[in-house]
Order: C-alpha cells, then sequence, then structure tokens
C-alpha cells in the first residue's frame, strides 16, 4: 500500500505540475509538522475542539506560480480525537463519520485563485461520509526555506466551514451546531 | 435445603440490576443530544454497572465460600443447569468489564458516584472503544438470551416439575 501511494505520488509529481516544486506533508509518520482540526460550538455556549491524527499528503507550489499549484490530502476518519474516549467512538459511529464504511476522507484541489498578501483560495473537492462535494478553502502562506537540516520547506494555513447536512450527516445537534470549521496548518518537505 | 441468605440476597440483587442495565442501556444509546437523560443514563449506567461488578465478586466468594444445596434432577439437566450458571457468570463478568474498557479507553477513569475514581489501566489499545463497544452489546443481548433460558428453567421445574429448584433461592 506505502509503494502505491509513493508511486501514485510519484506520477502526480512528474505528470501533474510540471514546473511548481513538490512537497510531501511532513504528517505522524515523519515529523507531525502538520495538523487537521475542527471545532463545532457547543449548543451554541463554547467551541468543542479535536483534531484527526492520521492523514497524509502532498502538494505542489511555487511562489508566484499558483496556477501550476495543486494540493491532495487523505485522512484517516478513524483517527478522529477530541479527547474523549466515549464521544469518540459516538463520532466514529453511523450517527457521524460512519468509518466502518467511509473510513477516508479526501480532498483535491481543482483551482487555486491568487488573492493578497500571500492568500489565496483553494477550490477543490471533499468527499466525506461518501459525499463530494465543492469547498473554498482560505488559505495563507506561513513561510517558506531551508530546514537545519539540509531540505527545503513551505508551510501553510488554511480554514473552511462544511455543514455536516451537506456531508449527510444529519444527527441534529441542535441549532448552533449545524456547521463544522476546519482549520488546516501543513508544512511540507520539498521532494 | 436452601441456598444460603447470601447468595439468594446476592442473586436477586444481581438478576434486578442485569434487567435494569439491560433495559436503561438499551434505551440510553438511542437518546437525542437534547434529552434531559443524555448525560444522566449512562452516568447512572455505570455507576450501577460497578455495583454490579461489586455484588457479583461478594456472590463468587459465597459460592466458593458457602454449601449450596445438591443439583436436582436428571443427569442432563443437572449438567445443562451448570453449564448454564457458569456462563451466566462469565457472561457478566465479560461485559463488565467491556463496558470499563469503552469508558477508560483514552485514559479517563470512571468516576464511581462521584466518590471513588476507579482508574483506567487498560488503554490505547487499537480501536479500543469500539471493539469493547461491539463486544459490551453482543454479549448483553447473549446473556439476556440465557437469562430467558435460565428464568424458562426455574419456572417450568416449578409449575411443571413440581420440584423444590425455585423455593430454594427465593
Amino acid at each position: 500500500m506505502k509503494f502505491l501511494t509513493q508511486t501514485a505520488i510519484a506520477l502526480c509529481l512528474v505528470s501533474g505540475a510540471a514546473n511548481a516544486a513538490n512537497y510531501i506533508i511532513d504528517d505522524n509518520d515523519k515529523g507531525a509538522h502538520a495538523a487537521v482540526n475542527f471545532k463545532i460550538q457547543h449548543l451554541g455556549y463554547s467551541w468543542l475542539t479535536g483534531r484527526f491524527n492520521d492523514f497524509e499528503g502532498h502538494f505542489s507550489y511555487e511562489d508566484g506560480k499558483l496556477a501550476e499549484s495543486s494540493v491532495k490530502i487523505t485522512i484517516d476518519t478513524a483517527s478522529i480525537d477530541s479527547n474523549h474516549a466515549e464521544r469518540d467512538k459516538h463520532l466514529r459511529s453511523d450517527d457521524f463519520l460512519a468509518v466502518k464504511n467511509y473510513p477516508k476522507a479526501t480532498f483535491i484541489s481543482t483551482k487555486i485563485e491568487p488573492l493578497e498578501n500571500e492568500k489565496f483560495n483553494i477550490h477543490g473537492k471533499l468527499t466525506l461520509h461518501g459525499v463530494t462535494k465543492d469547498i473554498v478553502i482560505n488559505a495563507k502562506k506561513i513561510g517558506e526555506g531551508k530546514d537545519p537540516w539540509g531540505g527545503y520547506r513551505a508551510g501553510f494555513s488554511g480554514t473552511t466551514e462544511l455543514k455536516l447536512k451537506d456531508f449527510s450527516i444529519n444527527k441534529d445537534l441542535g441549532p448552533a451546531s449545524q456547521t463544522v470549521y476546519l482549520h488546516l496548518h501543513v508544512e511540507g518537505i520539498r521532494q | 435445603m436452601q441456598y444460603p441468605k447470601l447468595i439468594k440476597i446476592c442473586h436477586w440483587l444481581a438478576a434486578f440490576l442485569i434487567i435494569g442495565l439491560f433495559a436503561v442501556g438499551f434505551w440510553m444509546v438511542d437518546l437525542s443530544y437534547y434529552s434531559e437523560w443524555y448525560h444522566e443514563a449512562p452516568a447512572q449506567h455505570k455507576n450501577f454497572g460497578l455495583v454490579l461488578f461489586v455484588v457479583m465478586l461478594v456472590r463468587l466468594f459465597a459460592k466458593l465460600i458457602l454449601k449450596s444445596p445438591p443439583p436436582i434432577g436428571a443427569k442432563w439437566e443437572r449438567r445443562t443447569a451448570t453449564a448454564t450458571h457458569i456462563l451466566l457468570y462469565l457472561l457478566v463478568f465479560f461485559i463488565i468489564f467491556s463496558g470499563y474498557l469503552i469508558s477508560t479507553a483514552k485514559g479517563q477513569g470512571i468516576q464511581w458516584f462521584n466518590l471513588i475514581e476507579v482508574p483506567a489501566l487498560l488503554t490505547e489499545i487499537p480501536e479500543q472503544a469500539d471493539l469493547a463497544g461491539a463486544m459490551h452489546k453482543y454479549l448483553a443481548y447473549s446473556l439476556i438470551a440465557l437469562v430467558l433460558v435460565h428464568a424458562i428453567g426455574a419456572l417450568k421445574h416449578h409449575f411443571i416439575d413440581k420440584d423444590a429448584i425455585f423455593k430454594r433461592i427465593i
């Protein structure tokens, strides 16, 4: 599987963006300088936050060549972690993510639209709970440059919001808790 | 000959708790988030599940130490009864243990009636809460099926065979 993934990534690297440099996201198989976090309102009185621990992905990026840049992330839905065993079990169940049937969530970018000040909108398709929808991630470059160990890294953060019902997650958490906010922090290691 | 009083008390306490816990468990998993029982029912399920654990421990020791009346019936009936009894004990202990593993899967202990913290001892087994949850559910269904067999057997002895089996435990 690992080999297949790597081959697939290699193929993307060769075929996809010809000019933009290719990066592998520093996930928790590597150094874990990336996070897929979420928050949702609890009763309208506070925020409940959590994250997905296991994911992998890659992106291509070149300063000033956003049209040739792209990103793909695959998340293991079963790795959801809100720091509470019983809630996490419930979130994995058929009431929410149904991880037995939908073990992966994926985001594949379709277009990157530059804005000012190193900000940009990433348009793409998110597949979650078996439903694929077009979403937009409001992203921002944090920085890029050489790391102290001979590599080169670039990092971004992004936010987006999803209506649970849009992805056929119909369990009713109340009127204040219809939307989940995703906060992505991604560091890539150039290949 | 009657069962010793302690064994009788434990038997009926356990019977009452097992049926109550099953009913509450069956009902509480489908509660809506806005039900006033959403937090209270699971909390009491855990409280009384641990009460059952104590009752079962006392009962097990009582069984081992105190003298039970001799078995009644044909050889196959005695064997079936013994096998059912052992299986009932095993199922109850496995159900309690799997329930404990759900709540403590992430290292959080169980607050027993907000008095004693029962510590998390086994944590971070892959998919622990989900596996323990499935085990808890299906073993509970199995237990209730076996409880029916057990109860039907007892009633059959009492009303059809008209022997003393049922009277020994009441």
